[in-house]
């Protein structure tokens, strides 16, 4: 537990004297997310940074240091029956929620739940020239300015260091199960779709080696009544399955030999044709794929699908790893990065060569 | 900032012609009155002229014109903004998009509805019925506002709580930037590679682009809601009883307060059967599945009695549901019936201030000599003080203005926000100098010239000129709140 922000401040300020690059690195567990990190910059550690600096449980707000462990975040709610209602991914004891922001990371419920994006309520971010801002708020609602914390979800550290997150925390549900049955993966996207469209407790939908996944969690009454009217047999060790596919146990994701890509697509499309074998989440919005090729052959069928892929772990990382942008996007982004980080000294070429 | 305009009204208006149908580019005072302000009447300008194209290639040939020339553009949906976005410039061109009002696409099963900016909110619910679909945000104008109106407010309603904003509502949307390019940030899958626009753009007020097509998620509608209707006979407990209600675990659809000025104010109105000798009511919307429904009406009951309500009704019948709602979704009218005008306040607290901000509201209501109902989306915090003046009562309204700033000031003192849902726009643009410092503001500025270099974007709201701040922040006591601030935030 420990405030190192004016350390950090003079770390950046000092790289932007000297010129000196920073990749910035929390738990260091997700190193193999974006692009190769460039081994010339130093490195800006915000692991120290820890400590949970408010939380009230009846106003469902949480607020910590960036470099603060999921696990500790995790303990503390549970003592209050309360909970990370986008089940970050556990790459490893030492995985950050600034991490987990930056990377916008978020687990099986997310359709429902929302992301660690959609939880977020405020930030503290120290920006390129070393000034320490705060945005957003501790309060559910806040449009005063534009909303910098949420801008932070998925640009991998590339516009500052984030110090702080303020976020919304939720009750556990007070029960939860699993059904599973066996289907083929042509009708499974029909059939999760078709599921999450009634208005029943449903809470994640997830395929694999011919079988679907369905969790219902909520009030008890409401998720027995539920399991009682569909189909699919009730599955013993329902929330260890969960759990293995929020953390990236779950067999499909073993080994770095064949890559991993994601496609983030509509959840009613249909699945790309490729040679490989598919894990699908997210009732479909969510479509990992393991498989050899190309990040400009795999765009096509992403964009197809009304989404995009990107490469998530092995590979080639010194290409190209995100769905590329369109020329107008480039130059907002590459303005706004200016606009945080003027000389361009965090994490510079992580998200895309050209950043 | 932007420079004088390079070009004539009279010039402006013949290229616009040459493109737009000549009666969709308005020139004359009085076809352009209607357009002077948006819901916060007491702040309005006349503009330079108003378009209303019907495509995006004419969106895109204003907006290349307007940068070439310097020339100010308010986008404009409805006009039922409450904090003056959609007033004109004087300078400048109104952009209404009252002409793309079509729903495209909806798509049942994939659970997205496909639109164009001027769509009505309620719209799209009365379209998605047919599917047993509806969408989420359900702000109080929803009738009259537009989906691009929300997307620039982020705009939320009483079932925020649960189903979220709209930022959390939407996949995609299709914009025309300050130098007419068409671009779509985000897309059918949850994210998107890159920085997340959608986010930025969503609550940026028409400062960073114009919407021309949004699409939203949809939900399915609930088997049941039912609405237990709770009195308590002092704002303590009734704030208490809402943090209760979800330390309990549960998460309603709806949590909304009032006091007891509003109570009585609402119950003349709808006559909804109030409590109206209680200080405070509480509305609990629960909707689920039958069983959970069920499960946690019977929980909020022994809740609300556990912590002292006077009084406790649960709604037996969609009619009864709807009676409850009544009072409530009418407070701003019938507040307005017992005053000649009233100004709509919207701040985010804490919830666990709220009897402290209720009370010192009624000191300030005494010391400003000014009547202040509240209604309040109880379940995410945020307030809606009524101040009831009278605008023909020469400086009334600057006294108002002034009780306003305080109550929004106390907000941020107490850890809140000056605004949840109404936007900054004109009219809070001062007090963003006490919620932000000067480093935080210009942050904003060089995010708002990474996408409008030029400045044209609804010049002059949302995020004031810093050597404005230090002019407000200067006055005696902002400079006192300011310090609180501070330590709020510790
Ligand atoms: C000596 C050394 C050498 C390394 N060499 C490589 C290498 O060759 N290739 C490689 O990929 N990685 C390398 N890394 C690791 C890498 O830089 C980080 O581990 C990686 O960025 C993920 O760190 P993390 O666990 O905090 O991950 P996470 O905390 O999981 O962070 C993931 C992403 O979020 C960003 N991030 C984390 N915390 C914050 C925050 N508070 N604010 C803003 N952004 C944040 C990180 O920069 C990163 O982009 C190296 C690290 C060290 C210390
Ligand atoms: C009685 C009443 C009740 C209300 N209740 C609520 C409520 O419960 N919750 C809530 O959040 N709000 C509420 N509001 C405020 C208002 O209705 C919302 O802010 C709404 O989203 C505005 O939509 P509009 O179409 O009227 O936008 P306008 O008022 O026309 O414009 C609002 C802002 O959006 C910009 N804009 C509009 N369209 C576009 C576009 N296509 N592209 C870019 N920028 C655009 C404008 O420039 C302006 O800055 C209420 C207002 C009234 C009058």
């Amino acid at each position: 537990m420990a405030d190192i922000s004016q350390q950090l401040k003079e770390q950046v300020l000092q790289a932007r004297d000297s010129g000196q690059k920073l990749n910035i690195v929390g738990g260091g567990t997700k190193a193999f997310m974006g692009r190769e990190a460039d081994t010339d910059a130093g490195t800006l550690n915000v692991g120290e940074h820890t400590g949970i600096v408010d939380y009230h449980p009846v106003e469902l707000v949480l607020t910590v240091r960036a470099g603060t462990p999921l696990s500790e975040i995790e303990a503390t709610l549970a003592e209050e029956g309360q909970c990370l209602h986008f089940e970050p991914p556990h790459l490893g004891a030492a995985s950050t929620i600034g991490g987990t922001l930056a990377c916008n990371l978020s687990g099986p419920g997310r359709p429902w739940a929302g992301s660690v994006r959609d939880q977020v309520l405020g930030i503290r971010l120290l920006n390129g020239k070393g000034e320490h801002l705060r945005f957003g708020g501790q309060v559910m609602k806040n449009v005063a300015g534009y909303d910098v914390s949420r801008l932070q979800a998925g640009a991998l550290g590339t516009l500052g260091v984030i110090t702080e997150i303020s976020m919304k925390v939720m009750p556990k549900p007070a029960a939860s199960l699993t059904l599973v049955q066996e289907m083929g993966m042509d009708e499974v996207i029909h059939y999760m779709n078709s599921r999450a469209a009634e208005p029943k407790p449903i809470t994640a939908a997830c395929w694999v080696d011919g079988k679907v996944y369905l969790r219902l969690s909520g009030a008890k009454s409401g998720v027995e009544a539920t399991a009682e009217k569909w189909s699919g047999e009730v599955m013993e060790e329902g929330d260890k399955f969960w759990q293995e596919v929020q953390d990236f146990h779950h067999e499909f994701f073993a080994g770095n030999d064949v890559p991993l890509w994601r496609f983030a697509v509509g959840s009613a499309a249909a699945t790309p044709e490729l040679e490989g074998n598919w894990f699908i989440d997210w009732a479909g919005s969510q479509r990992w794929f393991r498989g050899a090729g190309e990040l400009k052959d795999l765009e096509p069928p992403a964009r197809a699908a009304g989404g995009q892929v990107s490469l998530f772990r092995g590979g080639d990382r010194n290409g190209e790893v995100m769905h590329h942008q369109p020329e107008a996007l480039k130059g907002i982004q590459r303005r706004i990065k200016t606009a945080f980080d003027p000389d361009n000294i965090f994490n510079p070429g992580r998200l895309y060569s050209w950043l | 900032m932007t420079t004088k305009p390079k070009v004539s009204k009279a010039e402006l208006a013949e290229q616009f012609r040459a493109f737009i149908d000549p009666d969709y580019v308005i020139t004359d005072d009085e076809t352009m009155k209607p357009y002077e302000c948006d819901g916060m009447s007491m702040y309005c300008e006349m503009p330079l002229l108003v378009v209303l194209p019907e495509t995006v290639e004419q969106v895109q040939r204003v907006m290349r014109i307007c940068n070439e020339n310097a020339v100010p553009v308010v986008a404009r949906g409805a006009g039922t903004g409450l904090s003056a976005g959609a007033m004109p410039n004087k300078e400048g061109v109104v952009l209404s998009l009252a002409k793309f009002n079509r729903i495209v696409e909806i798509d049942p099963l994939a659970r997205t509805a496909r639109l164009q900016p001027g769509v009505r909110n309620l719209a799209i619910s009365e379209e998605a019925a047919q599917y047993g679909l509806y969408y989420g945000p359900d702000p109080s104008s929803q009738i009259a506002c537009t989906i691009g109106g929300n997307v620039a407010e982020n705009s939320g309603g009483v079932h925020c709580l649960k189903y979220g904003l709209t930022v959390h509502n939407i996949l995609s949307v299709e914009m025309v930037t300050a130098e007419g390019d068409v671009v779509i940030v985000g897309s059918d899958g949850l994210d998107s590679c890159g920085m997340d626009l959608l986010a930025l753009m969503t609550g940026s007020e028409g400062l960073l682009g114009v919407v021309t097509e949004v699409k939203v998620k949809l939900l399915p509608k609930p088997e049941v809601a039912q609405v237990v209707m709770a009195g308590f006979d002092d704002v303590q407990k009734g704030g208490d009883a809402v943090g209760g209600i979800i330390s309990h675990g549960i998460i309603p659809g709806g949590l909304e307060m009032m006091d007891g000025h509003a109570i009585i104010a609402a119950d003349d109105f709808a006559q909804a059967g109030y409590p109206r000798d209680a200080k405070a009511l509480l509305l609990c919307e629960v909707d689920g599945t039958e069983e959970e429904v069920h499960e946690h009406i019977a929980q909020a009951e022994e809740v609300f009695r556990k912590l002292g309500a006077t009084s406790v009704r649960t709604s037996q019948s969609e009619e009864e549901r709807a009676l409850l709602w009544k009072g409530r979704k009418s407070a701003f009218p019938a507040v307005g019936r017992i005053s000649p005008d009233y100004y709509c306040m919207d701040g985010t607290i804490p919830r666990r201030h709220i009897a402290y901000v209720l009370t010192e509201m009624e000191k300030m209501s005494e010391e400003f000599g000014l009547r202040v109902a509240n209604v309040f989306h109880a379940g995410d915090g945020n307030l809606h003080p009524l101040i009831l003046f009278d605008a023909n009562v020469p400086g009334e309204f600057e006294r108002t203005e002034a009780f306003g700033s305080r109550i929004l000031e106390m907000c941020v003192e107490v850890g809140g926000c000056i605004t949840g849902e109404h936007g900054v726009g004109v009219e809070k643009i001062r007090q963003m100098a006490v919620q932000f410092n000067d480093e935080e503001l210009q942050q904003f500025h060089d995010v708002k010239a990474a996408f409008d270099p030029a400045g044209i974007l609804n010049p002059g709201k949302g995020v004031p000129a810093l050597r404005f701040c230090q002019e407000y922040r200067s006055l005696e006591h902002k400079q006192h709140t300011h310090e609180h601030t501070e330590a709020a935030h510790g």
